[in-house]
């Protein structure tokens, strides 16, 4: 069918309409983020897999400061020989993006050359650069959380002025806000430092799995190179050590399902010394392992743990419980290690040439060796950083409020980054000036219009893919952060025909057959809602629904792949799991009976 | 020096003695020896074989007319093979053989001297070197007497005179001094499943996964190719089901009121059932690799799980022969630098 998909093709970018009342809202992305001339000669697809959701004005900052790191890592400072960097653009609040492939021979020479300068470097000294990535990454967290708060005095505080500072406080505004964005786009730089070479090395051991053994499911190589101690189970492991701390202090009462995290704060609070013991030890579990987001850290709205505890606090309950009926909640981390290396050594053994045995060996140390960065990483970038980040701009949302701007201090997340800039400016200009801001007549009619159209968007449903359909995708960015191929393509472009009405296709991401009630889920507020034998139907899952697994006996997300905090955590659980299904949450209903399979990636909705 | 032994029991042989038992009776034995469980059996060797010939040649020579049917039309050698088999069929055991085979037949009885048995051409060629050329001897299910199975026993030896057989033989020149057939002949399995299992995949040879194959009743329904069985993939090594595709099984053979086997409809409510639990499929997987590695290569099994007592059993295991054959192409290759493994994802297409 190749070929009529090929002749088929998506829509061209030039066809596709921003929604009809929502233009001014489009026209707020800047220039550069706009569908134009030259555009419909190139394929692009959509970012669902990052961008799965309408993008604020505000939160497009996500886009452009990563696209520009993660070129600039593939395009300047490790040369990948085939490909430079992504373009994207933003249409109906949906990110497309197109890779830049590299194909004159003469040049993939040149820049191989190049490439194996840098990058071999970094596969030869990985251990020492990556231990300095952290301390860098722990210096940038610092300053991130170092900064001033946001605050304009009526008068300038008489000890500045006595300490001749010379500098008035609505500079401060300005020089905070763009360290703020400063340390936003220098923080997307440490997350591509190490990446594509990491997922590289990955790919390569994954790539020999394939060719080698070409019946072996995507998850068991994930399994073979997957640590045990990765920062992205040290939320659940804190819970899981808090709710051992309760029942140590006596205090595990006060953890009841119906009572809000509030109301047991208060209540530990006043609970004498133990309940202040506790509370001593939710500190130091919350820095820094709170600072996971519900989300994977792309929208502004994906709040932390330490914004929002009704999360941890609506698992400790189940993790009480369990402990009092016996059950040790420790991870079984010896085992694990064990079940990995039987693993890895049965599947050397089934090699048929010694050659092959030694190649097998010195590619998954490669992948053994590059993995810590690439499961650590998002802890650092994604959840804690960028948690800082959101907050720090709702800190100028509370001021531009108070000041007249907006109704709410979240309306700050429909200005582009830009136009906050200016509103800053603008207020800075007023406090000096003695007027008034000229913000509050300018925009809250914005505001409006903005959240308007996003909710138009999130209804609108946007082509997968626009453009022309390559013949063949082996740009290894694209490869290997999306999971494009020319075969999901050609998938996606006779989705129409071939789907079944009561099936669900995604990637098999942890293996095992069970069927039950699904809980479609949308946010966190909604897992309360989640009981014992349910299946989870959601969006995208992070290390903060990790203790949520304790409950329910299948998940089904709609993205995500084999390395997907999902999938991991459902093999830690040894729980079926289908991931990167595109739509589940809005195939499936709340409440239907469905049957997950997760060794092939199949959810079939029953009734 | 004793006369070769007439009666060798599964517990006292091996694959190497493959020359007197046959390809099958070394196979069953040699699975028994690796503490897998079989049904329980003996074979009549090729020494039996070997006897009975003797008499019977004494009255007429049989062999000689075999080799010299070589570049004959395949009407004539129809024509002398009927001959031939009618000759082998009728003859009467030579005493000697007949006794041994009796006693043999009482011991594995025991109480019950109506225990439905199978007897079970076992050639020595067979399962060897040369797969094509297996399963053109019989099997007979389900006998119930002594007298049954001295009969089938000489309809398996007659199976040698069969114009296919003949054929077979005249074609690659097989001297005919060399051919004997041994005979298995082991307890009856009532199965409720069956079928085949192998421990690579047929599709693309990978040897990390085990294929299962399976319908409701005795395999040879499956074997036959008369019932569209269910399937399964599983990792060998991680256990994991990749693939549970199951059919509508719409007949399976089953025993006959008084012997043999027959066909019958599958009950509307199981023919959409799978035939193997999950735990089960997962017993075969752990029999399927121990097989594999007592063998040191991939094997083709066929499996029966017994109706009353639920025990799986394995009734046949050779060497996987298709994928064997060909030559593995190597993977990768061993790179002086480790790190150039990569170019395999960055360097693009060579």
């Amino acid at each position: 069918m190749k070929t009529s998909n090929a002749s088929k093709g998506f829509p061209l970018p030039s066809s596709l309409k921003v929604v009809p009342g929502t233009e001014n809202a489009q026209a707020a992305y800047p220039y550069t983020m706009q569908f134009g001339k030259g555009d419909d000669t190139r394929f692009w697809f959509y970012n669902s897999m990052h961008f799965p959701e309408p993008m604020s004005a505000f939160d497009m900052v996500t886009a452009e400061a990563a696209y520009c790191a993660l070129g600039a890592a593939n395009t300047r400072v490790h040369c990948l020989p085939t490909t430079l960097g992504i373009d994207y653009r933003v249409i109906n609040g949906r990110v497309y993006i197109g890779g830049n492939a590299v194909t004159d021979p003469a040049e993939i020479a040149r820049r191989t050359e190049e490439f194996q300068k840098r990058a071999f470097y970094y596969y030869a000294n990985w251990e020492r650069l990556y231990a300095q990535w952290r301390e860098k990454m722990m210096a940038l967290i610092h300053d991130a959380q170092a900064l001033p708060t946001i605050a304009l005095p009526e008068f300038e505080p008489l000890e500045h002025v006595h300490a001749g500072r010379g500098i008035a406080s609505n500079h401060g505004l300005l020089d905070t806000y763009q360290r703020t964005l400063e340390g936003y786009f220098r923080m997307w730089h440490h997350h591509f430092e190490f990446l594509l070479l990491g997922y590289g090395a990955y790919l390569t051991f994954f790539g020999f799995c394939k060719k080698a053994f070409p019946e072996i499911t995507d998850q068991t190589i994930a399994r073979m190179v997957a640590g045990m101690e990765a920062e992205i189970f040290r939320p659940d492991d804190e819970l899981r050590r808090l709710a051992r701390r309760a029942v140590e202090l006596g205090v595990e009462d006060k953890f009841q399902a119906q009572v809000s995290a509030d109301d047991i704060l208060k209540s530990l609070q006043s609970q004498g010394e133990a309940g202040r013991a506790w509370l001593a030890e939710l500190e130091v579990s919350r820095h820094p392992w709170f600072n996971i987001n519900v989300g994977d850290g792309f929208y502004h709205y994906h709040r932390a743990w330490n914004d929002d505890l009704s999360m941890p606090f609506a698992c400790l309950p189940e993790y009480i419980r369990r402990l009092k009926a016996g059950e040790t909640l420790e991870r079984p981390v010896k085992r694990l290690q064990a079940e990995r290396q039987e693993l890895i050594e049965g599947y050397r053994d089934l090699l048929s040439t010694e050659e092959d045995r030694t190649a097998y060996d010195q590619m998954i140390t490669l992948a053994h060796r590059v993995f810590p960065y690439v499961e650590g990483h998002k802890f650092y970038c994604e959840h804690w950083y960028t948690n800082l980040f959101f907050n720090k701009i709702r800190e100028f949302g509370a001021l531009l409020k108070a000041n007249g701007f907006f109704s709410a201090a979240e309306d700050v997340f429909h200005l582009t980054h830009y136009e906050l800039e200016l509103a800053i400016v603008d207020l800075m200009t007023a406090w000096s000036s003695g007027s008034a801001p000229r913000g509050p007549e300018h925009w809250p009619k914005i505001v409006k219009e903005r959240r308007a159209a996003i909710a138009e968007w999130a209804k609108n449903v946007t082509p997968p893919a626009l453009g022309p359909v390559p013949d063949v995708i082996d740009d290894p960015a694209i490869v290997m952060l999306w999971g494009i191929t020319r075969e999901n393509l050609d998938a996606w472009l006779s989705a129409d025909s071939t789907q079944s009405s009561n099936e669900v296709r995604g990637f098999a991401a942890s293996s095992g057959v069970v069927e039950g009630p699904a809980r479609v889920v949308k946010s966190v507020e909604e897992i309360s809602r989640l009981k014992a034998g349910d299946i989870l139907v959601c969006q995208i899952t992070n290390p903060t629904w990790a203790p949520i697994f304790q409950t329910i006996v299948g998940a089904v997300s709609d993205i995500g792949g084999s390395m997907s905090h999902a999938a991991i955590v459902a093999r830690e659980y040894g729980m079926p799991a289908v991931v990167g299904t595109g739509n589940a949450t809005s195939r499936i209903k709340d409440g239907q009976r469905i049957r997950v399979d997760g060794g092939r990636g199949i959810v079939t909705i029953l009734s | 020096m004793t006369a070769p032994a007439v009666i060798a029991w599964f517990a006292d042989i091996g694959l190497h003695d493959r020359a007197r038992v046959g390809g099958k009776g070394g196979s069953l034995g040699e699975l028994q020896r690796a503490a897998i469980e079989v049904p329980p059996g003996f074979v009549v060797t090729t020494a039996a074989f070997e006897q009975f010939m003797r008499a019977l040649e004494e009255r007429a020579p049989l062999r000689s007319r075999v080799e010299a049917l070589r570049g004959v039309d395949l009407g004539a050698a129809t024509k002398v093979c009927a001959e031939l088999r009618a000759q082998v069929e009728a003859a009467p055991l030579p005493p000697d053989v007949l006794e041994q085979i009796s006693r043999a037949h009482a011991q594995l009885c025991g109480a019950n001297a109506t225990l439905p048995l199978a007897v079970r051409s076992s050639a020595t060629t067979e399962d060897a070197t040369d797969a094509s050329f297996a399963g053109l001897q019989d099997t007979f299910l389900w006998i119930t007497d002594l007298a049954n199975v001295l009969e089938c026993i000489r309809s398996c030896w007659a199976s040698l005179y069969s114009v296919e057989s003949v054929t077979y033989r005249c074609s690659r020149q097989i001297p005919e001094a060399g051919v004997a057939m041994a005979v298995v002949v082991q307890r009856m399995v009532d199965a409720r499943a069956a079928g085949v299992m192998f421990t690579r995949s047929p599709l693309t040879g990978d040897r990390s996964v085990v294929t299962i194959e399976g319908a409701w009743g005795l395999g040879s329904a499956v074997v036959g190719g008369e019932v569209t069985p269910d399937r399964w993939v599983l990792g060998k090594i991680t256990g994991d089901i990749s693939v549970r595709d199951i059919s509508d099984k719409h007949v399976r053979h089953v025993p006959n009121a008084g012997a043999g086997t027959k066909t019958e409809p599958v009950p509307e409510d199981q023919r959409r059932q799978p035939c193997l639990s999950d735990d089960q499929l997962q017993q075969l997987r752990s029999i399927g690799r121990k097989v594999e590695g007592h063998y040191g290569r991939p094997q083709d099994i066929e499996w029966a799980i017994d109706r009353i007592t639920g025990a799986m059993l394995l009734l046949q295991s050779r060497p996987e022969t298709v994928w064997s054959a060909r030559e593995a192409a190597p993977v990768a290759k061993v790179a002086q630098d480790p790190r150039m493994h990569v170019m395999s994802i960055f360097g693009g297409k060579p």
